[in-house]
């Protein structure tokens, strides 16, 4: 008997390019980075290292199925997403409930032994590994969504629920987790409310500190501050979950939180777009603002270098031919004849204009994703090659890509290419440099380069990714003193033996 | 130069889940997304590189169903497609419709067309019937060659490589033929603004079955339609020895 053709279809996904999409993060086999404190030239601080009867005290509490400590089994939590950081705890601990988390901190706050919070593991900035023997604190078993409530659209869950998990359940009610990035199949809401995530629909429904009602967490001494509110409206005292939002595990651990999730659109349209040049691409962006109004739900864009990039790490092609630079336009709304009558005609106007040169529109979800997945699989190429020094900077749109431009003269033939892409919606862009290698002399040559320029252009060093490990020797590059000293009395107030996630954020 | 006739059916989009309706009497397509069907995109992918390739003169692009099936027609005729035949069939008789009433359909205007060439997807994925291309290679006593991978095209006939169990069958067949792709013919393009645009005014002729003089009348009843067994959830088990210890419990090892 011939198989059902919508399985094999299904199947079809993975063997046929257009279909093709991003499910997970994929890990290629290479060889293990060196050790991070030895690359990085970093110190131990003054933490006590780990005993038996510290293991036993473990035990006891989680038993030993929820501890790790075999070698091969840490590499997992100890190497970064991109293969270049790694850490050398011997201790990973997966709790399960909030009390768990409070007695585990309590215990390692009087021991004076220091903890690495890890969600998904798929911090950009090296946040998520630890850098000495800290211990690993993963939250992978802390899954448990509590409420689905479809009327308000709130969702309450334990901080390590899969992104993607959580999006599926939501949907089943109709709901939208208003947060999305290419990382969703391992991230975890934990994980993105810690980092303050952006993603690709920030621009329609802002970042989580307006999304996240309320959160419980764990400081460092064991102490739960309960703020889980599932209001929209409460002025009752200081709104401290704004503290732990964004706070990249150093403040405390989040154990559960409670989000508002917006109505799940029923119709999506997704135009890729191909433009002669930035001012065209700047036009277009007005354009769709001004004629596409609500329904407007992301604009992504990436350079010709960015599409040769993926072509050649990866095979995706461009959809529609070659172009100096591309546009991903998403459409999300409630009545399909509404949106494609809109979306035909702001194109119709922008190709008559010669905003854009060429273009396809979406309309089916296979095709939508396919679409998406030439955007959202970019990252994927970063694992294939020699070197690749990222940036993650926001500037103002308009000149959003002069720094792209700056940075392909000011390396010349440093680098093997410079490319840029990114969430034009909120002037966030991805600058890459590609080497063959890493090597000190060039770093030394790009980084001060592109950060006196990023702060002469009046934007920020570190848009959506936090400072985590790799960014935070650069925290006074980017505030002012005594902004920075306001933020390290209050880390001394949360967590005064700085147990939490050490050598991250603070320079 | 051939004249090709392509067939583009409207299914539920495969990324969607499919619900049963209550009464079991098939499944649910009102407020559903739907596209068209997969492997009729890559039949018409083929027509419009033999076209390119000068050894197509014209496509014509067949839907039969209900009036939403013009928008996969305006789907072909945006990817290259010359003209659309919308053969409306709507309500309950679409429900009962069958290939061997598309195939009966796609013959008449076939004769009508003068067409040399007719290239169907290998099945539909709502139905999964794979019965449209032999019955209309039936009724038209016309050669046929199924689930091709790679056809090459001569002025008097075609060579088709077929994937079979097991490996690769070459045959060669007089035209006039009817086709079914395969998944592995091509890779249908996407269709770009320009050609969006211009497909807008491309002309879609409507027609009815009676016009076409074809019974519709249903030869088949559907009993009931059913969900598939659920799957049991699987369990996450910590070590090898207690995977051991499960498979010795469910007496496997
Ligand atoms: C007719 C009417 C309608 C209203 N409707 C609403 C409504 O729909 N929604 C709503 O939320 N509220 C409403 N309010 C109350 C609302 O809080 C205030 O109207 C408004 O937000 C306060 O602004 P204000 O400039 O009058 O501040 P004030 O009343 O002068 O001060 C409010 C508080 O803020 C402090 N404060 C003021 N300025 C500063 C500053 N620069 N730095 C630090 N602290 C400061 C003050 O010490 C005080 O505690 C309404 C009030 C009225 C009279
Ligand atoms: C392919 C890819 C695409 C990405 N796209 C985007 C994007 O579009 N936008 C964007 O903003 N980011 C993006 N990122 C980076 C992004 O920050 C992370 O993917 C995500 O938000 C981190 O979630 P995680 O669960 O992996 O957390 P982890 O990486 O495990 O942790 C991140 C940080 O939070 C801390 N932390 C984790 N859980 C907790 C907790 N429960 N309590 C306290 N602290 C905690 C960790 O210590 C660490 O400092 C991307 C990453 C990848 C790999």
């Amino acid at each position: 008997m011939l198989p059902s053709c919508r399985e094999s279809i299904k199947t079809a996904v993975l063997l046929v390019p257009k279909f093709a999409r991003f499910d997970r993060c994929v890990h290629t086999v290479r060889l293990k980075p060196n050790y991070t404190s030895v690359n990085y030239n970093v110190s131990r601080g003054g933490f006590a290292h780990l005993q038996k009867q510290h293991l036993y005290f473990f035990r006891d509490l989680l038993g030993e199925h929820r501890m790790i400590s075999d070698t091969i089994e840490l590499e997992k939590y100890n190497v970064d997403w991109f293969n270049n950081l790694r850490g050398c705890s011997s201790l990973v601990l997966k709790p399960k409930t909030t009390q768990e988390v409070s007695q585990i901190l309590s215990f390692c706050n009087q021991e004076n032994l220091a903890v690495s919070p890890q969600a998904g593991n798929t911090s950009v900035v090296g946040g998520s590994v630890p850098v000495f023997d800290e211990i690993i604190l993963s939250t992978e078993l802390m899954n448990k969504i509590i409420s689905i409530d479809d009327t308000s659209g709130v969702v309450v869950c334990q901080a390590g629920c899969v992104l993607e998990n959580l999006d599926t359940a939501v949907a089943e009610k109709g709901l939208m987790v208003p947060l999305d990035l290419g990382a969703k199949g391992s991230c975890q809401i934990g994980g993105n409310v810690s980092t303050n995530a952006g993603g690709l629909r920030l621009f329609r429904y802002g970042n989580m500190h307006g999304n996240v009602l309320g959160l419980e967490a764990v400081t460092a001494d064991g102490n739960i501050i309960e703020c889980l509110g599932t209001l929209k409206k409460d002025n009752t005292g200081y709104h401290l979950k704004h503290l732990f939002i964004g706070s990249e595990g150093t403040l405390g651990i989040i154990t559960k939180v409670a989000i508002q999730c917006t109505t799940r659109p029923t119709c999506q349209n997704v135009a890729f777009l191909g433009a002669q040049n930035f001012r065209k691409v700047l036009k277009t962006f007005k354009l769709a603002k001004q004629d596409l109004g609500e329904i407007l739900s992301a604009i992504e864009v990436m350079d010709s270098a960015t599409m040769e990039f993926i072509g050649e790490k990866l095979n995706i092609n461009s959809p529609i031919g070659d172009y100096p630079f591309y546009l991903l336009l998403e459409t999300s709304g409630s009545n399909t004849n509404h949106d494609s009558e809109k979306i035909f005609k702001f194109l119709e106007i922008a190709l008559n204009s010669h905003f854009i040169l060429n273009g396809t529109v979406a309309v089916e979800h296979a095709k939508i994703n396919a679409l998406w997945s030439v955007r959202e699989r970019i990252p994927e190429g970063f694992n294939l090659c020699g070197h690749l020094f990222c940036y993650d900077v926001s500037l103002p749109v308009e000149n959003y890509f002069i720094l792209v431009d700056e940075m392909k003269i000011h390396m010349g033939s440093l680098a093997d290419r410079v490319f840029g892409f990114g969430h034009l919606g909120d002037g966030n862009l991805h600058l890459q440099i590609e080497t063959k290698e890493f090597s000190q002399q060039i770093k030394d040559h790009l980084e001060p380069y592109i950060f006196k320029r990023t702060a002469q252009f009046g934007g920020s060093i570190s848009a959506e990714h936090g400072m985590g490990f790799l960014k935070a020797k650069y925290l006074n590059l980017a505030r002012p003193p005594s902004t920075v000293n306001f933020m390290k009395d209050i880390k001394q107030m949360f967590d005064p033996k700085g147990i939490l996630n050490p050598y991250k954020v603070f320079p | 130069m051939a004249r090709v006739l392509v067939g583009v059916k409207r299914v539920i989009d495969y990324a969607v889940k499919i619900r049963v309706k209550p009464d079991k009497t098939g499944v649910l397509t009102d407020g559903v997304k739907h596209s068209m069907n997969p492997f009729d995109e890559i039949a018409v992918e083929e027509a419009v590189r033999m076209k390119e390739k000068k050894v197509a003169s014209e496509i014509i692009a067949v839907s039969c169903g209900p009036p939403q099936a013009q928008e996969v027609l305006r789907t072909a005729l945006a990817m290259g497609v010359d003209k659309g035949i919308h053969v409306e069939v709507a309500g309950p008789e679409y429900e009962t419709l069958q290939p061997i009433h598309i195939s009966k359909i796609l013959a008449k205007i076939v004769q009508n067309e003068k067409v040399d060439l007719v290239i169907l997807g290998k099945q539909a994925i709502d139905d999964d019937c794979n019965q449209t291309a032999q019955m209309t290679a039936a009724v038209l006593d016309w050669p046929q060659a199924t689930y091709a991978s790679k056809i090459e095209y001569g002025s008097k006939e075609i060579t088709v490589v077929r994937e079979v169990d097991g490996g690769l069958e070459t045959i060669k067949c007089k035209l006039p033929a009817v086709v079914s792709a395969d998944l592995r013919l091509n890779e249908p393009r996407y269709a770009t603004l320009p050609n969006i645009m211009k497909a807008k005014k491309k002309p879609i002729q409507k027609l009815t079955p009676k016009d076409l003089g074809v019974d519709t009348s249903p030869r088949v009843q559907i009993v009931s339609v059913e969900d598939p067994p659920k799957r049991e959830a699987g369990v996450i088990l910590p070590d090898v020895d207690s995977l051991v210890g499960k498979l010795k419990e469910g007496g496997h090892i």
